[in-house]
């Protein structure tokens, strides 16, 4: 490989070189070999960041849990900082690169437009990371994932953050190279994938989340160099939460990709009408671009105005596509399964579900918890008014650790069920841990999100070391944060499980070439059954459409009860 | 499948459930979307941002001379000011206390002026759990109308360094 990185335009892509792809065994889709080293290398780069936010995340449980008080005060500061740069930039990131890898070029039989750009991505993302996180361990980078200023770190942490930035444009810019060439030279006749299409929105909101990143850091990093002047701290948040909102949503879209892609393998589900999935992804791309108002609801000078028209993000077209996808996924699984014969009521169909498959178990749980608790809570907690009674508390802590830590992180080890098997192609070792595992990370999640949750709107603020000195806070505070510290133990053995399934596998797995993969269990069919046999029936989704009820339901009670709490706190304009 | 080319003809206008389910969800999000106009208008609890800008030392000698005009008695050294119902307040954070405790009453109206001397801070009034940002820089105006006595404590919520979790002031309601 050679080590000069000029960035070949896309009209010449690399020759073909010998054996570019190899046809997989199970599905018998053609798989880059370029791409499939690329997945590899960031998948593991991903695990591995993933089990430093881990150990990270329960020495900041056990700390916050008052009865035990793990930490120092110091380091109970630096791990915090240490554990939200690693889950939510780096473990996320590099999947996400190995995810936009896989979506450009598997399902539409193409190559990866550039192994040497594939590179420059990988070596930027690693040393960045490896630079941020040996500054935070250092103890000069105190400054928690979102360094404030006036707050100021270490300029190598700056750097570090550009660095992955630049890195992950840098694979991005792969991805969309690929789709050109892949369109060009016709390895697939007609539009794109779902999949791939939901990758696309993904990488499309990632440039503008990233730009935003570029303006806010390069600035910063001056500044911290001692070049320039220090940034205006009012104007660092509303850049910084371009990329830090921002980049949710391009978890989101991933997310969602990996349920419909899950739906399929595990359930041979497909989508009940594309052109409703596709517009909702679209929504995303363009309803997306103002979420940094979320952050700046009880800040000083933005006014009323800008704060609820960004907020509702223009008629909270972003809420609508998610809430559009929260009943197509689950829709396109029940359609699945009647076709298939289990059509006994409303819910006849849940029990036929392939319930013992770790892909299909993480990514219900991850359909459940992002959209019953997570994305219920934010709409609420992101309402302008209603953020007084929840800025800054641990509310908004409870609300993300549903979305992107039991939605987006557990949808990506649901994949990973899949991802070993057939890119790496080992079988999983342990397989009965592996379809606990699942179970164990999403309750456990579930109990750390509702334990923060309750405990905020006590008035518990976040990133806090201790909460007895104000004397502000009572038992029920401390019961709410030893429901979060039990959670966690239960999510992070989970995640520890992960990791060693994960890398058990890759070390002892046994070797599937040649084979398909060792099948985990997908939704069988009765006899006499016939796929279609239902698709000209719009009313067949019966439990879906229970399902959604009960959900806006609750999304109701939950909004207005917020609204009555905010009455009751003394008026304020 | 979501992981093939689909058909050719896959563009088609939603239908049944699904046709139901968008709509219910868009007018869901209209719903919500008005609650906020609403509520500014009618609601009592709003964030309207006012602020104004100010330099640190300006507003720790405003600060100063406020808390050394309206001194009604000192608690640990820290003077206790009250205000003129109607008046201006002032409420200062840095690392790591607020300054000074103000004294108010039930039922009055006050511009309650917060900002930081040195790192972004967070006013976060207990019990009541009403959060605002505080930034050095920015007078940000608070009109707030205490509507229940007792002592209320402000704790901060936003991350200031190794003694964040020792910074605290107190609002006295008579």
């Amino acid at each position: 490989m050679s080590s000069t990185l000029t960035v070949p335009i896309p009209a010449s892509p690399e020759p073909a070189a010998p054996a570019a792809s190899r046809k997989c065994d199970t599905t018998g889709l053609n798989v880059c070999l370029g791409a499939e080293r690329f997945i590899q290398f960031n998948a593991v780069a991903a695990v591995v960041f993933l089990l430093v936010g881990g150990i990270a995340a329960i020495l900041l449980a056990l700390t916050r849990w008052q009865a035990v008080h793990l930490l120092p005060v110091d380091w109970f500061y630096r791990v915090l900082t240490l554990h939200g740069v690693n889950m939510l930039l780096f473990w996320i990131l590099f999947f996400e690169v190995a995810v936009l890898y896989f979506t450009c070029t598997v399902p539409l039989n193409a190559r990866l437009f550039s192994r040497k750009i594939a590179w420059a991505s990988f070596a930027q993302m690693l040393i960045g990371a490896l630079m941020v996180n040996g500054i935070i361990l250092k103890g000069q980078a105190d400054v928690l994932l979102t360094s404030y200023l006036p707050l100021v770190a270490h300029p190598a942490f700056y750097l570090g953050i550009i660095l992955v930035a630049t890195g992950t444009l840098t694979a991005v810019y792969n991805f969309f190279a690929t789709l050109y060439v892949a369109r060009r030279d016709r390895t697939f006749e007609g539009s794109m994938p779902l999949v791939t299409f939901g990758a696309t929105a993904a990488a499309i909101i990632a440039v503008v989340t990233l730009l935003h990143g570029a303006i806010v850091m390069i600035p910063t990093f001056s500044y911290a160099m001692g070049w320039t002047a220090q940034p205006d701290p009012m104007w660092y948040r509303m850049i910084w939460w371009g990329l830090g909102h921002q980049s949710q949503q391009v978890n989101v879209c991933a997310m969602v990709s990996v349920w419909y892609l899950i739906g399929q393998l595990t359930t041979g589900a497909k989508p009940v009408n594309e052109t409703v999935c596709r517009t909702a992804f679209l929504l995303y791309i363009l309803f997306i671009n103002l979420a940094s108002a979320h952050h700046l609801l009880v800040d000083p000078a933005v006014g009323s105005a800008w704060k609820i028209w960004n907020t509702s993000y223009a008629m909270y077209l972003a809420v609508l596509a998610s809430m559009i996808h929260g009943f197509t996924v689950p829709a396109s699984v029940e359609l699945a399964m009647r076709e298939k014969g289990h059509a006994k009521g409303l819910f006849g169909w849940v029990t036929h579900l392939p319930w013992k498959n770790p892909a299909f178990s993480g990514a219900l749980l991850s359909l459940l918890i992002f959209g019953f608790i997570g994305g219920i809570t934010g709409v609420t907690l992101g309402t302008q008014q209603i953020n007084i009674i929840a800025h800054n508390t641990l509310r908004i802590t409870g609300h993300f650790h549903a979305t992107v830590v039991g939605g987006t992180s557990l949808a990506f080890m649901a994949l990973t069920y899949y991802v070993i098997p057939l890119i790496f192609r080992r079988d999983f070792i342990w397989r009965s841990a592996a379809r606990a595992q699942p179970w164990m990370f999403g309750i456990g999640i579930l109990f750390v999100s509702l334990g923060m949750s309750f405990a905020g709107s006590l008035g518990v603020p976040r990133r806090i070391y201790d909460i007895d000195h104000s004397g502000a806070f009572g038992a029920a505070a401390h019961l709410m944060l030893g429901v979060m510290g039990i959670g966690a133990l239960l999510a992070v053995t989970g995640l520890f499980l992960f990791v060693i399934l994960c890398v058990g596998t890759l070390l002892f797995g046994e070797r599937n070439h040649g084979r398909a993969m060792a099948d985990w269990g997908v939704a069988q069919a009765l006899p006499g059954s016939r796929e279609g046999s239902l698709a000209e029936d719009h009313w067949a989704v019966k439990g879906t459409i229970a399902l959604t009820a009960v959900f806006l339901a609750c999304f109701a009670v939950y909004y207005f009860a917020n609204w009555k709490a905010l009455a009751d706190v003394w008026p304020v304009r | 499948m979501s992981l093939s080319i689909p058909a050719r003809d896959w563009f088609k206008p939603p239908a049944g459930a699904e046709k139901l389910w968008i709509g219910l969800a868009l007018l869901w999000c209209f719903v919500m979307s008005l609650m906020m106009p609403y509520w500014h208008f009618r609601g009592k609890q709003n964030s309207r941002g006012e602020a104004y800008a100010v330099a640190p030392v300006t507003f720790l000698e405003r600060t100063e001379r406020f808390a050394a005009a309206n001194k009604v008695g000192e608690r640990n050294g820290v003077p206790i000011a009250e205000p003129a119902p109607g008046g201006d307040a002032y409420l200062l954070g840095r690392m790591w206390s607020w300054y000074p405790i103000l004294k108010l009453r039930q039922g009055e109206t006050y511009r309650i002026h917060l900002s930081a001397l040195d790192l972004q801070h967070g006013f976060s009034l207990q019990p009541l759990n009403m959060n605002f940002q505080v930034l050095p820089g920015y007078d940000h105006v608070l009109t707030l109308t205490p509507t229940s006595k007792g002592e209320y404590t402000i704790v901060c919520n936003e991350f200031c360094g190794i003694g964040h979790d020792k910074m605290f002031g107190k609002i006295i309601v008579e």
